[in-house]
């Protein structure tokens, strides 16, 4: 692999400027004047439709051509989301659905 | 002092009990980036917020707009603008401390925030910056391990990068949980379907939050409602 360089430096600084202006924020416009309540609005609403549209993001290669090509990220989220719901443990259901993932690609007959 | 901090350590135990696999586990998807432990520890410490630095390694792929990668970043921290709400008067005590607490304010800092109860002899500015400075280090500690360690280990790791999907299956799962109403997950989904037919994998993305933000905007005054309702 290349030595990092340039680029990566650009992602990790932009991502942290993100964070932090979001994290700030709230203290930085206090006390000239509230928070928009469009920004509360959205703040409240956006988690899950954001969370939505990334887990569509993580599943976008996806195909339908052949089972290999939709069969394992499929099977892998229902696996996640049965033992989420299941178990309530963010842990297990993490680690559950990636073991499961991880054997059906590396054990996917000619995957 | 030698009270708060034990107490702001074994209030901090669970979330380092967390932080272990998915640390670790982002550290060996960094290695294999072909990241060292040192420059996952840097972005460790920069970022400090998980999904996003799980979402960061699609980043780090290339390929993706930086327009786009900023729209992504401030969306999918966008829950961090309330944190801060419940705190603006608190953190005033807290002196240049303040800022570190801003600074650190990940859902697990939130959670302790919110879950604080004076304890007898500790001093509660003391215990809230250590258990933050804490959780910090457990973050930071284990991802740069995963990344020492993802250069030994010689295991097949195809399908690790399984653990991104995971994760946001979850996140949003628990989200969804007691929700007023699952509307904004609907239309997120639509939307994504739909930009997906129309731009492919490649450009989707961009689009598709615009519409969902969009969507959302224009049905604020039904869904702030379901939101006030079910607050009351």
């Amino acid at each position: 692999m290349a030595t990092p360089a340039g680029y990566p430096v650009l992602i990790v600084l932009l991502c942290a400027a993100c964070t932090q202006m979001e994290r700030a924020l709230p203290f930085l416009i206090y006390g000239r004047r509230p928070v928009p309540s469009v920004v509360r609005y959205l703040g409240e609403i956006l988690p899950m439709a954001v969370m939505a549209t990334l887990v569509m993001y993580c599943l976008r290669e996806v195909t339908f051509g052949s089972a290999a090509g939709y069969a394992p990220q499929l099977i892998a989220v229902a696996v996640t989301a049965g033992l989420h719901l299941w178990r309530r443990n963010t842990l297990l259901s993490i680690f559950g659905g990636t073991a499961c993932y991880m054997a059906l690609v590396q054990g996917w007959p000619g995957g | 002092m030698h009270k708060s901090a034990l107490y702001a350590l074994q209030r901090t135990l669970p979330i380092m009990a967390g932080f272990f696999p998915l640390g670790i586990a982002w550290g060996i998807l960094m290695a294999e980036a072909g990241y060292g432990w040192l420059w996952t520890g840097l972005t460790s410490v920069t970022v400090f917020a998980g999904s996003l630095q799980f979402l960061m390694l699609t980043f780090f792929a290339g390929g993706v707009p930086v327009v786009t990668m900023i729209v992504m970043a401030l969306l999918l921290n966008s829950r961090h603008i309330t944190y801060g709400l419940s705190f603006i008067e608190s953190f005033r005590r807290y002196g240049p401390w303040k800022y570190f607490l801003i600074y650190s304010l990940s859902d697990e800092n939130y959670s302790l925030l919110c879950a604080f109860r004076p304890q007898p002899g500790t001093d509660e500015r003391t215990v809230n910056v250590l258990s933050s400075a804490l959780v910090v280090l457990y973050w930071v500690a284990f991802t740069s391990l995963g990344a020492a360690l993802g250069r030994l280990i010689t295991l097949d790791t195809t399908g690790l990068d399984f653990a991104l999907t995971a994760l946001f299956v979850v996140i949003l799962l628990d989200q969804m949980r007691g929700a007023p109403t699952l509307l904004p997950a609907g239309i997120a989904a639509f939307s994504a379907i739909l930009c997906l037919l129309i731009f492919g994998p490649a450009g989707f993305i961009l689009p598709s939050l615009v519409i969902t933000v969009a969507a959302l905007l224009v049905l604020r005054p039904r869904l702030a409602r379901a939101t006030a309702e079910a607050g009351e």
